[in-house]
């Protein structure tokens, strides 16, 4: 699988996700610039990497202005063609601006910034993402967003549940499920979904920063590995 | 007012912050009176804040050789020192004390921004940041609201900015109730040989002015910046500036292409002074000059004045001199970025900085007398020690009685906002962006940061205790820098450099020179001795708290930052207990001492006592066997013993990993001064069994000073088989306390 | 009585208002031209007790400029009426 990283004007982790994905997991990466709309031969058992970052300085709303780019809309158009697409942290925040997921990610419940490290309980095995991760034990990845609040109507929630889409929840160290450890207010402790297409993801926790042994954190490795196995 | 109108007279000269004999040297060196424009020019160029009038002679004397530095300190906008493998690592501290007293959210962001843009002006990615904060008391809901204002400042702007802030100090004291301070430190790296230099040669060379439109904000800031603070000053509107992290993010991507490009022959961040500044800087490193056209600045307002546009502090802007002939690969670069890029102006050879405006000169000044170094005035102070010191000398610890209680009494300490966690205050920092922090997960007394594409990382740490500065300025400043040094070995790295950033009252004050003068001469004794020269920083004067009938300095406050670095990350030390069952041990000699310590300030009440113990020899010899102990692999653990004493240092360690400890002493020490006092020079280990004989060994073949403490011990907290109750209850406290008084 | 304040909060005019500056920038990519300028501020509708109209006015305005407003970076206008 070969892999695009959008680069917004604000964008800071497209560096990262370059570096996780080329150097660590020795994949082909390339960079996909926001005024373009050339994927540089992606096709669509590829995948689009929407990184975290300021987007246009998050003003307006995270992800109001980067949604109108030239790249978004071929983004749109491979994740029509059913090519992957994954956002985390403003990627996420964009991929639900732009409509390509469900819900919207308002300001944290705490109303600052928040960084550190949160436990994360995998809730479904049947997405690329999480296909080689154990359901039943917790991942250790830290959060670094002030608006990750994420919010779905009752409706759209059962819809979310009914098909599957809730891939990660904020959980205690233990893989339990609880209010006290929802770190932004998230209905339902939701921190990471998929469309109901299942080629398109957003998570608000950042794996790529706990993914090489400098991090002293290897847990965001197997999802990644995960989504280069397809 | 408008530079045609304002006649021009000493009492103006004045209004601006220039005296009369300073208005008389212009008279002199301009041959005439100057108009309105070019008095202001002076105005901010003699400032304290650009000049260092009143500080230059004696930051002289500092030391600034050493054999890792690759420029020497002003020579440009930040220290560099070599980092092998053909890399270097550009690193400097800056205060923004003032604006952030006055409007405390864009005063620390701006301030943020000005220190990244100081480094990657050299060309230099930064990689990390640091931050050293003093807040008054914090039972004052003014202190609240400023500490809100600011962390939220640094956040907003470093997190959107895209460099992880991984390290820094906050620390509490009334003296801070109307003067905070707060000093932002940036590290960066680049390629050996890609450095920019901050020079205009060339004459005929084409300059521009990229980023930002200049705007009225910061008019006067540098001016601002060096006048008394008084209870009016929130009226002064135009100081403050806002920052747009957004753009600084564009500028810097832009900035470090455009240096591919080779089409760069200087560039300057403009800072105080903005477009005056950094002409005059400029022109008069590379004995040049310049001509620039005012009408082609872009400006944010319609009609701004010749003045307003040269004084303006709008921030994200930079001059950039170009090769002539290349100007294109220089718009192309910043129109990718979607940034303002301008051609205002040539490097002249008249070694004048001439402004134009609807083709007539409307300010013409010779570049050189404005600038450090050049013709700017150099003032040395008198100085007296002050009245105060000879009450620290009175202290006598006798007077202080020894507590019944020392689980009653740890428990009051324990509480102090100087030693509780500042976890309210770096959760809102993202401190792992760009995924080189080793230190988020392996918690050690310095950063540590890993550069890309090696096993290479840069450790950091910000140090000062402004009490010991205070009660004795020499061996304080001393104890910043050793305790730099301290943190940096510690966490497994060799001390470099350091860069300071020097927050004093009035310069006027003889006493607070005093303070000054013997800081300066404590920093210059333990770098020469730690072989970390000084490679740049500032000065931050007028730092004080004025009410009607009183002016009161804040302590003075001569924060270091120190680099250093590790060969290999993974032989970083942390200083987290590991295993029950580990033995501790103290390393370094424990006197009976409580001085100037937070139990005796805080919990005992006792504001005035000479700094702690500390003999400059003593900690060279024992940072230089601490390294050793540390590099023998030996050890689990090593934390250095700071503020709150040993008992602090324990539960550090211990709270970690949710382990704690058993341990016991016996020696002729009072109990609060061996568990609370802060005499210097000391660092608490943990080593296991298995290792315990062979580092035995190495501390008899160092001749190391230690005491064996006790063992790491899982759900105890036992001190001379006195139960301290549980782990848990104590980690509550240091968790939640600082939230629980700001939330 | 109940009076309702319509509060209006703006960056000061003289300040650069960055996210004003960016998000006209980029109307452009809704085929929005020649904007000349966008500020954004903020809206606040409070609803108080107050014995009469005078007295609800000095209530709003004490609340702009000591909490609602930040009077170094925004200024503040309102209208208040009797509901």
């Amino acid at each position: 699988m070969k892999f695009g990283v959008v680069v917004f004007p604000g964008s800071n982790c497209d560096h990262d996700m370059y570096h996780v994905f080329s150097e660590v997991l020795g994949q082909e990466t390339v960079e996909l610039w926001h005024k373009d709309t050339d994927l540089k031969g992606l096709t669509k058992d590829d995948c689009i990497i929407i990184p975290g970052g300021f987007s246009y300085g998050d003003y307006l709303r995270s992800g109001a202005i980067a949604k109108l780019s030239p790249i978004m809309k071929s983004v749109s158009e491979h994740a029509a063609k059913g090519g992957y697409v994954f956002g985390i942290c403003n990627g996420f925040q964009i991929l639900c601006e732009a409509g390509l997921l469900p819900g919207v990610l308002l300001q944290n419940a705490g109303q600052k910034f928040i960084c550190k490290n949160i436990y994360l309980k995998t809730t479904t095995k049947n997405s690329v993402l999480t296909q080689k991760l154990d359901t039943n034990t917790s991942i250790k990845i830290p959060i670094a967003h002030a608006d990750g609040r994420y919010y779905i109507d009752d409706a759209g929630l059962e819809n979310l549940v009914k098909n599957d889409q809730i891939i990660f929840q904020y959980a205690t160290e233990g893989n339990e499920l609880s209010n006290d450890v929802n770190p932004n207010g998230s209905v339902s402790n939701i921190a990471g979904i998929c469309n109901k297409g299942r080629n398109v993801f957003g998570m608000m926790p950042h794996p790529e920063r706990a993914s090489e042994d400098v991090h002293g954190n290897l847990d965001g490795l197997g999802m990644l590995e995960s989504l280069v196995l397809g | 007012m408008n530079s045609v109108e304002t006649k021009v007279t000493v009492e103006i000269a004045q209004k601006l912050g220039l005296t009369s004999e300073e208005f008389d040297k212009i008279i002199d060196i301009m041959g005439r009176v100057p108009n309105f424009t070019e008095l202001s020019i002076f105005s901010v160029m003699w400032s304290e804040h650009c000049s260092y009038k009143n500080s230059i002679h004696w930051l002289k004397t500092l030391p600034k050789k050493g054999e890792h530095l690759l420029v020497e300190a002003g020579d440009e906008n930040a220290g560099l020192i070599d980092i092998g493998d053909g890399m270097a690592c550009a690193f400097k501290i800056e205060s923004h004390n003032h604006p952030s007293a006055i409007e405390p959210f864009q005063g620390a962001a701006t301030g943020v921004g000005g220190i990244h843009r100081d480094i990657f002006t050299m060309g230099a990615r930064p990689i990390a940041s640091l931050n050293s904060l003093r807040f008054g008391d914090l039972d004052n809901p003014h202190t609240k609201k400023l500490v809100k204002g600011v962390v939220k400042g640094i956040s907003h702007y470093g997190n959107c900015f895209g460099v992880p802030t991984v390290g820094g100090e906050v620390f509490f004291d009334k003296v801070y109730n109307q003067n905070i301070l707060v000093n932002a430190m940036s590290v960066g790296i680049v390629k050996v040989g890609e450095t920019v230099s901050a020079s205009a040669d060339g004459p005929g060379n084409p300059v521009f002015i990229v980023g930002s439109a200049t705007g009225k904000d910061g008019i006067h800031g540098a001016t601002f910046a060096s006048a008394d603070l008084t209870e009016n000053s929130a009226d002064d509107l135009p100081a403050v500036q806002v920052g747009d992290p957004f753009q600084e993010k564009l500028l810097l991507e832009a900035t470090l292409e455009v240096i591919k490009t080779n089409a760069v022959v200087g560039m300057q961040d403009m800072g105080a002074a903005g477009i005056t500044c950094s002409t005059s800087e400029m022109s008069a490193k590379s004995k040049t000059g310049m001509r620039i056209d005012l009408d082609k600045v872009p400006t944010r307002q319609k009609n701004m004045l010749s003045w307003e546009i040269l004084l303006s502090e709008s921030q994200e802007r930079m001059l950039i001199v170009c090769k002539k002939g290349q100007e294109q690969k220089i718009l192309d670069v910043f129109d990718k970025w979607d940034l303002e890029c301008e051609e205002i102006g040539v490097v002249t050879d008249t070694g004048f900085i001439e402004f134009i405006e609807k083709g007539e000169i409307v300010a013409k000044v010779p570049a050189d007398p404005l600038v450090l170094g050049g013709g700017a005035p150099v003032y040395i102070r008198e100085y007296e020690e002050p009245a105060y010191i000879a009450k620290v000398k009175d202290f006598d610890i006798d007077t202080v009685k020894e507590p019944n209680d020392l689980v009653a009494t740890a428990k009051e300490l324990w509480k102090l906002p100087n030693l509780v966690s500042k976890r309210w205050v770096y959760e809102q920092y993202d401190s792992m962006v760009r995924t080189n922090t080793v230190t988020t997960n392996r918690p050690s007394d310095a950063a540590i940061t890993r550069i890309k594409g090696s096993i290479k990382a840069i450790v950091m740490t910000t140090d000062c205790n402004p009490a010991y500065v205070h009660a004795d300025p020499f061996t304080g400043t001393m104890i910043a820098v050793a305790e730099a040094a301290r943190n940096i070995v510690c966490s497994g790295g060799e001390p470099a450099a350091i860069t300071n950033c020097l927050n004093f009252g009035n310069p006027y004050d003889k006493g607070v020179y005093w303070q000054f003068v013997n800081a300066i001469k404590g920093m210059t004794a333990a770098c020469e001795k730690f072989k970390t020269p000084v490679t740049g920083g500032n000065v931050s004067f007028y730092n004080q708290s004025v009410s009607k009938d009183k002016t009161e300095p804040v302590f003075p406050t001569p924060t270091i930052g120190m680099v250093g670095m590790i060969e290999d990350y993974r032989k970083s030390m942390t200083l987290d207990f590991k295993k029950s069952g580990d033995k501790i041990y103290l390393l370094g000699k424990t006197r009976n001492d409580i001085n100037a310590s937070e139990y005796l300030r805080n919990v005992c009440g006792v504001s005035l006592s000479p700094a702690p113990y500390f003999d400059l020899e003593e900690s060279f010899v024992f940072l230089e066997n601490l390294g050793k102990v540390i590099a023998s692999g030996l050890v689990e653990s090593a934390h250095d013993i700071s503020d709150g004493g040993l008992f602090t240092n324990l539960l550090e360690s211990a709270m970690v990993n949710n382990l704690g400890f058993d341990i016991a002493f016996e020696n002729n020490i009072r109990k609060d001064a061996f568990l609370f006092g802060e005499s210097q020079s000391r660092a608490v280990i943990s080593v296991s069994k298995e290792n315990e004989a062979q580092f035995m060994e190495l501390l008899s073949q160092l001749n190391f000073d230690f005491t064996a403490l006790g063992i790491v011990k899982e759900n105890t907290i036992k001190i001379n088989n006195i139960d301290f109750g549980k782990l848990s209850s104590w980690k509550t406290v240091y968790e939640n306390t600082l939230g629980e008084q700001l939330d | 009585m109940k009076f309702k304040a319509l509060i209006n909060i703006m960056p000061h005019k003289e300040l650069l208002d960055p996210q004003g500056k960016t998000v006209k920038k980029n109307m452009s990519h809704i085929d929005i031209d020649h904007v000349d300028d966008i500020r954004i501020g903020k809206r606040v509708e409070m609803i108080l007790d107050a014995k009469d109209t005078i007295d609800a006015t000095n209530k709003v305005e004490t609340a702009c400029k000591k909490l609602l407003a930040n009077v170094i970076m925004e200024s503040y206008e309102y209208s208040i009426s009797e509901i």
